[in-house]
């Protein structure tokens, strides 16, 4: 199989990547030490290809509407311009498709941002979703469909659908477009956001005021203050054919190029959920430690909420810090006083210098508790702790 | 990194050296510390236990994964290395230099049927494709 490539696929091989077969993509998993990279990105400032992640632009007068039914958080919270939120997008029986990123640009186009491998699974999701909106879309004029969101919703029409999602606002259709003309550089660190101005000091002014989880539309360059690290920083949307250029240009500043193992450590660090890993379609999000992103307190419905409602979760995430000598590492058993879990994530934290994971476990384990975990033919103690585990350049335990 | 010509080697990427008095040192081959990256862990084999050669023996674990280490012979385990516990990084900086365990040899004659240097270069080169 001939692996997918990202624009920077030639830098990273010049820059003295190892590279690796991460879902089909050719990416690279260090420059040298990813401990190094690490404790680069906590102190000072890193960047990271994200080309293969996929941005996705959802439009129409009642995009609004479409994503307050389409996933698990409520669009409802994004008000402001730029302003982002993390969701979960679920199948009706709860499991997570993906978990995703939305930005509030205006109320006819909201930006999406997806994992790399879920994209097209993700995309063929929500243009089903946006097909069953558009058919019950209700033949208003041109002043309905203008009407701004959060306005009454026309329930009236009789539907086929047998969980119809709620009848469009707007007489515009909902269109998905995945914007495969874009590449992502995500910079983050302590110094990350004045880097990315020495490198486009055109986009200062509008990016400044920035507060965390927005982003500026800045024409060629898409700023949001976002990321997966838990540090500061940016993510930079921006023409495919840019990208090479200002990854030397960020690279010639003293940004230095961070690999996928650092990525990794680092959101694990920051408590950061992966996808595939930490939930997937067979897990829903309150057993994954999601449930701070699910609304489920509002009237609104959503795909994925009846069956939440009906099957109370009877497991949870929590975080681990192995007391003894070792690592953690997924799928490793958890044995607890209240029974059997399982490791989702682990690894070494290097800002820590202590093994760290998430594990999924019976839903009355605490904070505090001690728990054993099995390492080859070894049972190693562990401790239940509050994650993240580390932000900001600190460990928070 | 080439790999040193005074040494033998086995297919899964351990080095042997045959120290003056018959016994041999083990450690991970500088290819397998590149592909595993970065060190934090290593747990070494108690001390007099009886190894038959490929059984695993001791663990070597970067962030990124955990590696079996095999003996490359059978024999006896007669010594580990104490001081990776602190600094298993050295196993990156130096890994000709870092062994992990020692062995006695239960026969000599076995260290025959390990690689040289110029026939592990090729089995890396091999396994690269």
């Amino acid at each position: 199989m001939t692996l997918k490539t990202t624009p920077l696929n030639a830098a990273h091989r010049a820059m003295g990547a190892k590279m690796v077969d991460f879902g089909g993509w050719d990416m690279p998993v260090n420059y040298g030490s990813q401990i190094d990279e690490h404790h680069q990105v906590r102190r000072d400032s890193g960047m990271f290809d994200v080309c293969h992640m996929r941005v996705v632009d959802a439009k129409g007068a009642g995009v609004r509407a479409f994503l307050r039914y389409l996933l698990a958080n409520n669009a409802d919270k994004i008000t402001i311009p730029g302003k982002a939120l993390y969701s979960a997008m679920l199948r009706p029986n709860g499991g997570v498709i993906d978990d995703l990123i939305i930005y509030f640009m205006t109320e006819e186009w909201f930006r999406i941002v997806v994992n790399a491998g879920t994209a097209d699974k993700d995309i063929a999701w929500m243009k089903e979703q946006a097909q069953e909106f558009n058919r019950h879309l209700p033949a208003g004029d041109a002043a309905v469909a203008l009407s701004p969101a959060g306005g009454k919703l026309d329930r009236g029409n009789a539907s086929p659908h047998p969980n119809p999602p709620p009848a469009g606002e707007g007489t515009i259709p909902i269109t998905i477009t995945s914007r495969d003309d874009l590449a992502m550089v995500a910079i983050q660190g302590p110094n990350a956001r004045a880097k990315v101005w020495e490198v486009l000091p055109q986009t200062r002014a509008a990016t400044e005021n920035l507060v965390n989880f927005q982003a500026a539309d800045c024409g060629e360059y898409f700023v949001a203050r976002t990321g997966y690290t838990g540090e500061d920083g940016f993510e930079v949307m921006l023409p495919k054919e840019n990208v090479e250029a200002f990854w030397y240009a960020l690279n010639k500043v003293g940004v230095k190029p961070i690999g996928l193992g650092a990525r990794d450590t680092l959101r694990l660090e920051a408590g950061m959920n992966l996808y595939g890993q930490d939930m997937n379609e067979n897990v829903g999000p309150l057993e994954s430690g999601l449930a701070w992103t699910v609304d489920l307190k509002s009237e609104r419905d959503f795909i994925g909420k009846a069956a939440l409602l009906a099957n109370p979760p009877t497991q949870k995430l929590v975080g681990l810090v192995l007391l003894d000598r070792g690592v953690l590492r997924g799928h490793q058993k958890v044995v607890t006083q209240h029974g059997d879990g399982e490791i989702t994530s682990g690894t070494f934290s290097p800002t820590l210098e202590k093994s760290i994971a998430l594990a999924r476990v019976p839903k009355e384990v605490q904070v505090g508790d001690s728990v054993q975990v099995a390492i080859r033919d070894k049972m190693l103690a562990a401790q239940v702790v509050k994650y993240p585990f580390a932000r900001n350049g600190k460990s928070c335990l | 990194m080439s790999n040193p010509t005074n040494l033998k080697y086995t297919a899964s990427h351990e080095w042997v050296r045959v120290e003056a008095d018959g016994t041999v040192s083990v450690g991970i081959t500088d290819h397998a510390q590149s592909l595993l990256g970065d060190m934090v862990f290593v747990e070494v084999p108690a001390m007099g236990r009886s190894v038959n050669a490929g059984e695993e023996c001791a663990v070597v674990e970067s962030v990124k994964a955990a590696a079996d280490v095999y003996a490359p012979i059978a024999g006896e385990v007669i010594a580990a290395n104490g001081d990776l516990d602190g600094s298993p990084e050295a196993l990156n900086s130096d890994p000709y230099g870092a062994w992990i365990f020692q062995m006695k040899p239960a026969n000599a004659a076995d260290l025959d049927g390990l690689m040289d240097a110029a026939a592990y270069q090729a089995h890396v080169d091999s396994e690269a494709h």
